[in-house]
Order: C-alpha cells, then structure tokens, then sequence
C-alpha cells in the first residue's frame, strides 16, 4: 500500500542505542562526521570500521540493511573514486595508458575518499534508524532552543516537521483516492511522452492543493480549539532526560577519537 | 465552580460581513440558550441552518455580533480570558484527520494539556483516562493514519477530555464516518455524559442521533424554532417535514400508521419501541 513507506527509515529495536536520548544521538552524529575527516591511515579506517560495526550490533540493527541503504548512493561514491583516482597528480606512476594516468597518491586517495563517504553514511543513518521521527524532532526542538534569543523558532521548526511528518501518510491516501477518481472518469496518466505525463499530473495536484489548503484551516482551528499557543509555557509528555547511558556514550565515543588521532601520529600510510 | 448553567446564550445574533461587497449574511438570530451541567443536548437542523456557526460561538472561535455567550460564566468577547473558556469548552469537529496534530496517538492526546502548561506526570494520568474512557488505550502507541476513522475521532474526543473540560461541543462528529464509525462514537459520547457525567452539546443533522439527547434544540434559518424533549419534538412530524428535516424511521412509520386510522402511539423514538406498540396493536386486532 501507499501509505505504507516509512518515514527517515526508522529501525523499530529494543537496543540500548535506541534508548539512548535523541540530543545524545545527534550531537555524536555531527561529533562523528567531523572524526571521519580527519582519519588519514588505513590503521585509523580499521578503528573507524570496528567502531561502526561495533555501533551496529549495539542498535541490533543488521548490517545488511544499512548497506542496502548506501544504493541509491552508490553511483555517486563511484563517480568520485574515479574522479580521485585519474585526476590526482603527484607520487609514482602506476599506470599509464592514453591519457589516463593513476599514479599511487591517486589510489590511496580514491580509496579513502570511498571509505570516508561509506562510514559517513553508514554512521549518520545509524541516527535515524534508531530514533523515531518524534523524538528526533523533540531532540532537536531542545538542542535548538538556546539559539531562540538570537530568533531561530525553534519550538515552530518542529512543530512545523511533526506536522508535516503526520500528514504525510494522509496526503499519500488522498493521492491515491484522487488517482483513483480521475482514472474512473477516462484520465490517462501512463501514455505519451514526458510532457504530455506532466500535463496529467495537474489534475491531481490541483485538487491536492486545494485540499491541503483547507486541511491546514481546519487543523489551526482544531489547534486552537486546544490552547496552542506557541512554545510559551509550554510543558510534554515525553519529558527528555539524559542518563548513565549517555554518559557512556560520550566516554566511548571519547575513546574512539583519542584513538584516531593518535594513529594518525603513529601511522603514516 | 461557577453557575448551574455551563453555557448560556443571551440574545444572541451573528452574521457575516461580505470583505469585497461590504454586505452582510445574518446567519443567527435572537438565540437564546441554556445548557445545565450534566445535560445533554443536541442541537438539530439542516445544511446552513446556522448550527456549526453556533457551535463556533461556544468557544471563542466566534465572537457574537451581538448579545453575549457565557462558557461557564466568563464572556467568550473577553479575549484575556480566551485560554480558559477554550479549556472548558471542549471541541470535537467533523474531519478526525484534520484534528490529529502528531505521530502517535498518546502523543496527540497529550497536545492540549501540554499546551496549557499542566506537569509531566498529571499529562500521563490524564492521558491514560481519557483514552480508557474512550476505549482506545490499547492504540497508544500507533499511529492515527493506521486507525480506521471511527477510532481516530474517538482518540479526538480523548484529546479534547485530557483538558479536563466542563463541556464537550462536537460539531458532527458522525457525518464523515461509516455506519459502524457512527455507533461507535454515538456509543463514547453517550457513556460519557452518562458515566463521566460529562455535559454534551451535539451538533447533528441525523435524528437517530438526536433522540439519545435528553433536550432537543431545532434551528432553521438561524432560528431556534423548537426546544424539548426528543419525545415532544418528534412527535410533531408535520412540524419537522415543514422546515425540512426528517424524523427518526421508526417515529416515522408510526405517524404514517396512525395517519392510515390505526390507533397507534406517535411518540415512539427507536426501533424496540416501534415494535412493542405494533405488537399491542396486532394482538388487539386480533381479538
């Protein structure tokens, strides 16, 4: 069914890495993203493997399924490695044929630049496959709300995406409801060239559009109708709290980079 | 608490200002309205009849044209006060999907008390009643698009009971479901006023609905035209048909049967009651 897709691919687990606190979560995501930049050696790619993989087995997410999450990337990742592996200059020349050249730099650097973007993608989907959309949100509700003196609307930003996040399986249904009328009464939407395809889609989108606009009346209504009146005073169900839990993330993750950057002193290649 | 009467509605008129032709559509007139605690009320007419646009009115969605709405005592036209009529003043609307603001059901149930500031703790009591009272606990956890549209309005009328209201007004809660989806929340509203003691404004346009009520309240055209019991108001079948609403089947059948000669009680407002007079009426012609 339609409206069955899953939204940001969330890995319904009872693991430790789920329970950990989504502002935990993201702040090591981005903590992460900037260690992967500066592993320079394949003893430091090693650490950073066992990490992830360690990571993994933790959240009981099974690694086959984040790898099937690196497809639809894979065409870019290839791209790049061969940008990196004719296109660098410098060190020995390996090969040489036409006007392709790969010398040893290019190699290694073609090498850890697919390295760097599998662990970069492997580690930051890791966060949302064990954080539902909800507490993400509520996560970064908070994480934002320092920067509201400065005027960021952090407590709108994740109202707007929990709304947004509801209504999408709602619309989906609609779609499918107006697909289904429109084709009920002769419309074509599978024949013709790429235009023509186009042209057909305006009478669901129009129809979508409209309601979508009323939808978004009645929902403000309803909204009022139950006190919402902005972030002010505004107190939740779920409150977030950090534990022990998080405590032992950090540590581990300090261990992790303190680990990375000394073998980038201790090994060249 | 404040008086006996939760709403009251004084001399009451509403209409709409046109922005482009600067005309305006009178949509209420003179209404004048008292609900007791405890009561419940249903409030009947047709399409355009002016009975959401009174709906509108309880909670300070609308403010009269003129004359005033108490909710519970307090002037719905006094806007520093806009945050307590609405918490006393619960709301259910038509369209469930549109009501539900997140993910999860708890979550949604738990939106407007965290609007109003209430503590963690009290919000999961309160939430965990009113989903048991409206027999959606198990459901907690799920999300509203995988509800069928019976259960959604009834995780709605739990969101509007965790504010702990005085009074729920819902404005046709049924018309967008399927005849079990209307059982089911005829069934929730009519516990709720009978267990919870929950006061209910029923905004309907179906009769069947309207005979649980223990007042009726028929507006046409913006105007109360009848305020009574189910039983006094549907007996005046020539009274409805003229203003263009039906009767209950059952009422129906029995004022086509007497009107046929047979001597037959007109008041009846459900099917068991239909039965029972006709029962009378066979065995006695039968003898």
């Amino acid at each position: 069914m339609i409206t069955d897709i899953t939204i940001g691919q969330f890995f319904p687990a009872e693991s430790i890495i789920h329970r950990l606190d989504p502002r935990t979560k993201i702040l090591l995501v981005l903590a992460y993203v900037v260690v992967v930049f500066f592993v320079k050696s394949f003893v430091g790619y090693i650490i950073l493997a066992l990490f992830v993989i360690g990571c993994c087995a933790m959240a009981r997410v099974p690694v086959k399924f984040i790898l099937k999450g690196l497809k639809p990337v894979m065409f870019f990742i290839v791209i790049t490695a061969l940008f990196n592996l004719f296109l660098t200059s410098g060190g020995v020349i390996l090969f040489h044929w036409w006007i392709f050249t790969i010398t040893d730099e290019g190699l290694r650097f073609a090498v850890f630049m697919v390295l760097r973007l599998l662990f970069l993608i492997m580690g930051t989907s890791l966060l949302t496959l064990t954080t539902s959309p909800i507490l993400l949100t509520d996560g970064m509700e908070r994480l934002l709300r320092p920067l509201g003196r400065i005027g960021v609307p952090a407590h709108e930003i994740s109202m707007m995406m929990t709304i947004a996040l509801r209504f999408i399986p709602t619309l989906l249904e609609e779609t499918d409801k107006i697909i289904k009328a429109q084709s009920a009464r002769g419309a074509d939407f599978d024949s013709g060239n790429l235009i023509r395809r186009a042209k057909a889609m305006v009478p669901i989108l129009i129809p979508l559009f409209i309601s979508s606009f009323r939808r978004a009346d009645e929902l403000a209504t309803a909204m009022e109708c139950r006190c919402y009146r902005g972030g002010e005073n505004r107190t939740s169900l779920n409150k977030l709290e950090y534990g022990r839990r998080d405590a032992y993330a950090w540590l581990i993750f300090a261990v992790f980079t303190a680990a990375v950057f000394t073998t980038n002193f201790l090994f060249a290649f | 608490m404040g008086t006996d009467d939760i709403i009251k509605i004084e001399n009451l008129n509403f209409s709409y200002s046109n922005s482009e032709t600067g005309e305006s559509t009178e949509v209420l007139k003179n209404i004048n309205l008292n609900v007791r605690r405890g009561e419940f009320v249903a409030v009947l007419g047709h399409n355009g009849s002016g009975k959401s646009t009174l709906a509108k009115l309880m909670n300070a969605i609308l403010t009269p044209t003129s004359g005033r709405v108490l909710a519970d005592g307090i002037d719905t036209s006094d806007e520093s006060r806009l945050f307590d009529i609405r918490s006393r003043v619960g709301m259910v609307f038509q369209n469930p999907d549109n009501q539900l603001v997140t993910t999860i059901v708890e979550e949604d149930v738990a939106f407007a008390p965290e609007n109003m500031g209430v503590p963690p703790a009290e919000i999961r009591k309160r939430v965990d009643y009113a989903l048991k009272t409206v027999g959606m606990y198990e459901f907690r956890r799920s999300a509203p698009h995988h509800l069928s549209g019976g259960q959604k309005q009834r995780v709605a009328i739990a969101g509007v009971l965790a504010m702990m209201p005085d009074v729920i007004v819902l404005d046709e809660p049924t018309a967008m479901l399927d005849p079990s989806g209307r059982r089911e929340i005829m069934d929730t509203v009519s516990r709720l006023n009978r267990d919870e003691g929950m006061t209910v404004i029923l905004i309907t346009h179906y009769m069947d609905e309207a005979v649980r009520a223990d007042r009726v309240v028929v507006i046409s055209d913006g105007e109360i035209v009848r305020d009574a019991p189910p039983r006094e108001v549907f007996s005046r079948v020539d009274e409805l048909k003229k203003i263009g609403l039906d009767v209950p089947q059952s009422t129906e059948l029995a004022y086509l049967l007497s009107k046929d000669g047979f001597d037959i009680k007109t008041d009846v407002l459900n099917a068991d009651e239909c039965t029972s007079e006709i029962e009378r009426l066979l065995m006695q012609t039968g003898k």
